[in-house]
């Protein structure tokens, strides 16, 4: 299991999406919904170079956070998960690196694959930057009411 | 389709037809959209290309100067003209290569989206997300922050996002109110985190889950602002700022050309960082093929091997000096499109064209940043280095006057097409180029190398309907364009004519061309046999009704222009059969005048 809580986990693994919080140039949050893919203790998002302003921010600036808190979008896996996490851009090969979430990834939206399909008509969708997080502190909402106080874990003492 | 999840925490009055929410929705149903658009010129089009693309937190317009009010800085505009998505647009633009998810989204009749939101939102699929122009609102004329406002009514949960006191930025789902008295909204702040003072955005996401997986009806709203204190732990945020994105309010292919400027640049920063050239990546044969534009060379075979059947049933045909006959011409035709990319990139046009389509606006390989224009003209070259390597060759075999008139000619409309100081297709003579090139040029051209230098009266009749109907191809492609044409003084017919005169032309065009076909064949010019060609004048009718139908929407346009090169085909072949029954007659059969 990665370095998480087991069910920060199993919710990152569940959710259809999340939110990636950025810093802006101008030093406000911006909010960009995202599909995550938990691989290899690490949260993994695609960008296509079409939408990389998100990509720019975080180049300027790694510190990031990734929530979910669409209960809708999780399956029957319940609660809400803030997780702070230091982010990293992979620029080496646009084409191809970003295939290997394929297989998890279209199990949460099959239409990926189609997406790739549409390569000579859409070049650029399937040109994508991929964006690894690395989580630091975790916020856990058992039952999703953020009134309440959360679970806060530091990722690294899990994994100790 | 599914029905949308009713989540935990979103209201049940969203279909209630007095909630502001639903207000918001119902001023971007497709129709008043699609009557606005309509109602457009070419002009404010073109303009609207030239818009820089908004991104979150910087949507032009959305910022206001500091001190003033947010609400003021709007004023209603002219709306340019968006492609109206229609139902039929799912399907023409399925056969695009557009993922059934994401076409659905694209195209979905605004109105649906009165359905419960607030569930989720997200740009996994096909990420489409960072441009804050919402139409709604700006039909309505709304600012962006009161557009942004009465879509967040429609959200009970939604994202809160500050940048906390370590530096990262942190962001929790609250449960929230928009007050629209004046404009804020409120919230209950999270437990265990001082907000109080700080700048926050406050998002709200929706998509809707599909039952296979995936998801649809995709929009994301985000407000900008301070947050100040409230008793009993209740906070209110006065948005200053406002980005809204919704799949329902720009159909997924003109989204994507948008962005294109600025996956550009992306592409030459990250080049600057490397210090080599860092490209998308293309299969080779994929993108010779898509920058040739090779699938339209149906309308070179069309006129070179009529002509060819034509010098057959005349009794000259020699297949060496026919084949080579095809490639070079082949060869001219993919050279012309190559050559057609580079000269409208560097005027602009396809720059400013955002509505391309499979059959129109050009290959958009150099707009896709996947080859350069240094590398595009190289390819136009060297089609033509092979085009007239093959025609001195043909020359030196079967050479005449004739032929080298033709060559000439057929030369100086390809390299004149679009490039200075001829530029015919920029003053108005693409049409006519196109006929010509196509038609006699292409045809006769093809049949005197056959005929040693002669032309019939067969072959001059039959090149004209042939020559018509292919400039009625590039005339209807050229609708979707009009708007990209018009901003760059690409003075085009659909560009200086209105939707009644353009049908027209093109009724008679085509009319022109069947008569033609039925009086040569009644006057003994060409064949009984290719009165075959008259059974496409269906498929004529079912263009001339695509073309009334969907005139405005250029994706729905997408399949009359496919069935008008159909119509050219269809006649070409037929003609085609025409001489082949013709010369089966005259050496098996002898059944003349029947055929004959």
């Amino acid at each position: 299991m990665p370095a998480l809580p087991y069910p920060v986990a199993r919710l990152l693994d569940a959710a259809l999406v999340g939110e990636l919080t950025v810093v802006g140039r101008d030093g406000r949050p911006i909010t960009y919904p995202m599909t995550p893919v938990l691989w290899s203790e690490r949260i993994y998002l695609t960008s296509s170079a079409l939408d990389s302003t998100k990509i720019a921010h975080i180049k300027a600036n790694p510190r990031t956070s990734f929530s979910i808190t669409q209960t809708g979008a999780t399956g029957s896996v319940g609660g809400r998960v803030t997780i702070q996490c230091d982010a990293r851009v992979s620029e080496d090969d646009l084409h191809e690196d970003w295939e290997r979430l394929i297989p998890a990834w279209s199990k949460k939206d099959p239409s990926v694959r189609a997406m790739i399909g549409s390569r000579l008509a859409f070049p650029l969708l399937s040109e994508r930057i991929l964006i690894e997080l690395t989580p630091r502190k975790t916020w856990y909402w058992p039952d999703g009411d953020t009134q309440k106080p959360p679970q806060a874990t530091v990722a690294a003492e899990v994994a100790r | 389709m599914s029905p949308s999840l009713r989540l935990p925490g979103v209201r049940s009055r969203h279909s209630n037809g007095a909630d502001p929410a639903a207000e918001a929705v119902s001023a971007a149903d497709a129709s008043p959209a699609a009557e606005a658009v309509s109602a457009a010129d070419a002009s404010h089009a073109a303009e609207a290309t030239s818009a820089p693309l908004l991104e979150p937190g910087e949507a032009p317009g959305t910022q206001p100067e500091q001190g003033s009010d947010p609400r003021a800085e709007r004023a209603p505009e002219p709306e340019p003209p968006r492609p109206t998505p229609t139902p039929d647009a799912v399907r023409v633009a399925a056969a695009a290569g557009f993922s059934p998810v994401d076409l659905e989204a694209s195209t979905r009749p605004r109105a649906r989206r009165r359905q419960p939101v607030g569930e989720a939102r997200a740009d996994g699929g096909v990420p489409i997300a960072e441009d804050g122009e919402a139409l709604a609102g700006r039909l309505r004329g709304l600012t962006a922050v009161e557009d942004a406002l009465a879509r967040l009514v429609a959200f009970d949960d939604v994202v809160l996002s500050w940048i906390a006191e370590d530096g990262y930025p942190m962001n929790v789902a609250v449960r929230a109110e928009v007050a629209p008295q004046d404009d804020t909204i409120r919230f209950d702040g999270p437990a265990g985190f001082q907000i109080h003072g700080r700048h926050v955005a406050v998002t709200g996401t929706h998509v809707r889950p599909l039952p296979d997986g995936g998801f649809d009806e995709r929009s994301h709203v985000t407000v900008w602002g301070r947050v100040t204190a409230r008793p009993r732990g209740r906070f209110v945020l006065h948005p200053d700022r406002a980005w809204i994105w919704d799949d329902a309010e720009l159909p997924l292919p003109a989204a994507y050309e948008r962005r294109l400027p600025k996956a550009r640049r992306y592409f030459e920063e990250l080049s600057r960082e490397r210090g080599y050239r860092v490209r998308p990546r293309m299969d080779p044969r994929q993108l010779l093929f898509r920058a040739t534009r090779a699938p339209f060379l149906s309308a070179t075979w069309v006129p070179v091997l009529v002509g060819l059947a034509i010098a057959a049933q005349e009794g000259h045909f020699d297949p060496a000096t026919a084949f080579l006959t095809v490639v070079a011409a082949s060869s001219v035709h993919l050279g012309l499109n190559a050559a057609n990319d580079v000269f409208d990139t560097l005027a602009g046009a396809d720059d400013a064209n955002e509505t391309p389509t499979r059959f129109s606006g050009g290959s958009r390989v150099i707009q896709n940043a996947l080859i350069s224009v240094g590398q595009m003209s190289a390819l136009a070259l060297a089609c033509y280095g092979v085009a007239v390597a093959l025609g001195l060759v043909l020359f030196a075999l079967r050479g005449s006057f004739a032929l080298a008139g033709l060559a000439a000619l057929g030369v100086a409309i390809s390299v004149g097409y679009t490039m200075p100081p001829a530029k015919l297709v920029y003053r108005g003579l693409g049409e006519v180029a196109t006929a010509v090139g196509f038609g006699p040029v292409m045809l006769l051209g093809a049949y005197v190398v056959q005929s040693g230098g002669s032309v019939s009266p067969g072959a001059v009749v039959a090149s004209l309907p042939i020559g018509l109907l292919v400039a009625m191809i590039l005339y209807v492609n050229e609708i979707p364009d009009r708007a990209g044409d018009a901003g760059v003084g690409k003075r085009t017919l659909p560009v200086r004519l209105g939707k009644r005169e353009v049908v027209l032309g093109f009724d008679a065009a085509v009319a022109s061309a069947f008569a033609v076909v039925g009086l040569g064949a009644v006057a003994g010019t060409l064949p009984l046999s290719c009165l075959l060609a008259l059974m496409a004048i269906p498929l004529s009718l079912e263009v001339h009704r695509g073309l009334v139908r969907d005139y405005e929407n250029p994706y729905a346009l997408t399949h009359t222009m496919a069935l008008n090169i159909r119509l050219h085909f269809t006649v070409g072949v037929l003609l085609w059969f025409g001489y082949v029954a013709a010369i089966t007659d005259q050496t098996l059969l002898h059944l003349r005048p029947f055929v004959g």
